[in-house]
């Protein structure tokens, strides 16, 4: 099967030292792949050269077989921060809608078809009784979905997010991922995240960067594969679904 | 009272109020998204730089107000350009524009011979003034920042709201930053007549931070901030009048009492809530 993201050989720097080094990634259609490692590995650096957010110093990138500034609009994507200011005066719905846009057509009002994706997504995400709610009165769980819902709403091929647990507790944590793994049945997933224990019982495949990359199936995960990666102990726990 | 009397009787003064009306629709509608895009630096800028080019149609005895026009466009396209492609000195490069766009004026009124009372006007606006043909003008700039808001009104709030997102999906990011730049500088060209170039960013910026205070969108915050506009701009002007002080700083004396106060009741509320929310 041709992968729908492939990361050929790509180096980067923003102009200092070397942050990613010669990575080559394929990810298959329907995957579910962790991108893990250190804090300051390249991870975010990685997720942002496949959004195209910032051009390969060397090497290439191509989704769905096209650059990354043209296949994006099959991405959909989650940031780590929300990157907006709290206060905005914007409601949950709004928020999630104009995910739409890139896909609704250009001028005027959203169509029908909108709405009724809209709804159907807020639905399934479970944010459907908070819709009229401004977003300064959320959660940080809340906040999550409702940011995953705005990358749904595009019906996106692929679905990126940069630590999607990052800002809340351990219990929504599964709950998101329960969720990504349900998505998982009609998109492509690929999460970010510094914790290789927890996305382990998850993801189908992670792959290492820290610096370089290197690509584990989950089963062989062990103390020793993440000592060599952080380079020094670290305390492994077992986290038990509750 | 008088107030009411003399509108009925003067031209003048039914002008102005027309005038503080259309004003107000731009800066509610405009002011909104510099509130909440946080560029109100940015729009103090681009009005304080239009000297320049009210200064050069002065001297060239082209009407100012197209001069005004002309530049206030011009210098919202080189202020975005700038700070687009140099984010880091963007402070340093709008305080320049800011300064240098005076600057040139002021030399230009000095270099133009005759009795240069206009000054004044331009600096801090004179509403009684306004004229038939003014308010052409300003109808025509309402109409022209109306349409494109309505048009593009989904584009302009994800540029604001979250500019890396709107990048992913597929919007053209750098022209709808600069094209709200310029809806800008038409609201503050339809500004000056009524409060001066000075004063400008106290109307495009206070009716909409209090109006964000209270509503959920930025559509209803659209029309709660004209709806203010227009209030504040009918009380200046009445108040202003019996006493035959400037209108124009009254006006903006009265939206900052207003911005006040909407504060202090807003903490109250906000701490009112928080309190009940632990009580229940």
């Amino acid at each position: 099967m041709t992968p729908i993201v492939r990361v050929e050989n790509v180096s980067f720097s923003y102009g200092g030292p070397t942050v990613l080094s010669d990575v080559v990634l394929d990810i298959a259609p329907g995957e579910f792949i962790g991108v893990v490692g250190p804090n300051a590995g390249g991870k975010t650096t990685l997720l942002k050269l496949m959004l195209g957010l910032l051009e390969p110093t060397m090497g290439k990138i191509q989704i769905d077989g096209r650059p990354p500034h043209e296949g994006r609009r099959k991405i959909g994507y989650v940031p780590q921060y929300p990157p907006f200011e709290r206060d905005f005066p914007i409601t949950v719905e709004q928020t999630v809608m104009l995910g739409r846009l890139g896909t609704a057509r250009l001028l005027g009002t959203y169509s029908k078809k909108d709405r009724i994706v809209t709804q159907r997504v807020m639905e399934e995400i479970e944010i459907s009784d908070i819709r009229s709610r401004r977003l300064n009165t959320l959660s940080g769980g809340q906040l999550q979905r409702v940011l995953l819902a705005r990358a749904l709403v595009s019906e996106p091929a692929i679905l990126m997010l940069d630590e999607p647990t990052a800002n809340i507790d351990e219990r929504m944590e599964t709950d998101i991922f329960d969720l990504l793994r349900a998505l998982n049945q009609r998109t492509t997933v690929v999460v970010v995240s510094h914790d290789i224990g927890f996305i382990s019982q998850y993801v189908s495949r992670v792959a290492c960067v820290n610096r370089t990359l290197m690509c584990h199936s989950t089963l062989a995960i062990d103390g020793k594969m993440i000592q060599e990666l952080y380079d020094e102990d670290v305390h492994m726990v077992e986290h038990s679904r509750v | 009272m008088e107030f009411v009397s003399s509108l009925m009787q003067h031209k003048f003064l039914q002008y102005a109020l027309m005038g503080g009306i259309m004003a107000s629709i731009g800066c509610g509608v405009v002011g909104s998204y510099v509130v909440v895009k946080r560029i109100g630096f940015l729009a103090g800028g681009i009005a304080h730089a239009v000297l320049g080019g009210m200064g050069a149609a002065f001297f060239f005895g082209v009407e100012p107000i197209h001069g005004a026009l002309l530049a206030a466009i011009v210098v919202a396209l080189l202020i975005g350009w700038i700070t687009l492609n140099w984010r880091q000195q963007e402070e340093t490069s709008i305080g320049a524009m800011w300064a240098v766009g005076m600057a040139i004026g002021i030399l230009f009124i000095s270099q133009t011979p005759g009795y240069q009372s206009d000054l004044m006007t331009y600096l801090f606006g004179n509403i009684l003034l306004i004229t038939a043909r003014d308010l052409w003008l300003m109808a025509v700039m309402d109409v022209v920042l109306l349409v494109t808001v309505t048009l593009f009104y989904r584009q302009f709030l994800i540029v604001a709201f979250d500019e890396e997102f709107a990048r992913l999906r597929g919007i053209p990011v750098v022209f709808f930053h600069l094209l709200l730049l310029c809806l800008v500088a038409i609201s503050v060209v339809l500004l000056i007549r009524v409060v001066g170039l000075i004063l400008v960013i106290a109307l495009l910026t206070l009716p909409a931070a209090i109006a964000m205070q209270y509503v959920h969108t930025v559509g209803r915050m659209m029309a709660l901030a004209t709806a203010l506009g227009v209030l504040f701009c009918t009380t200046g002007l009445a108040v202003s009048y019996q006493p035959d002080v400037p209108a124009g700083a009254t006006i903006i004396l009265v939206a900052g009492a207003a911005y006040l106060l909407s504060m202090l009741f807003h903490n109250y509320r906000q701490r009112i809530k928080a309190r009940a929310a632990i009580s229940r």
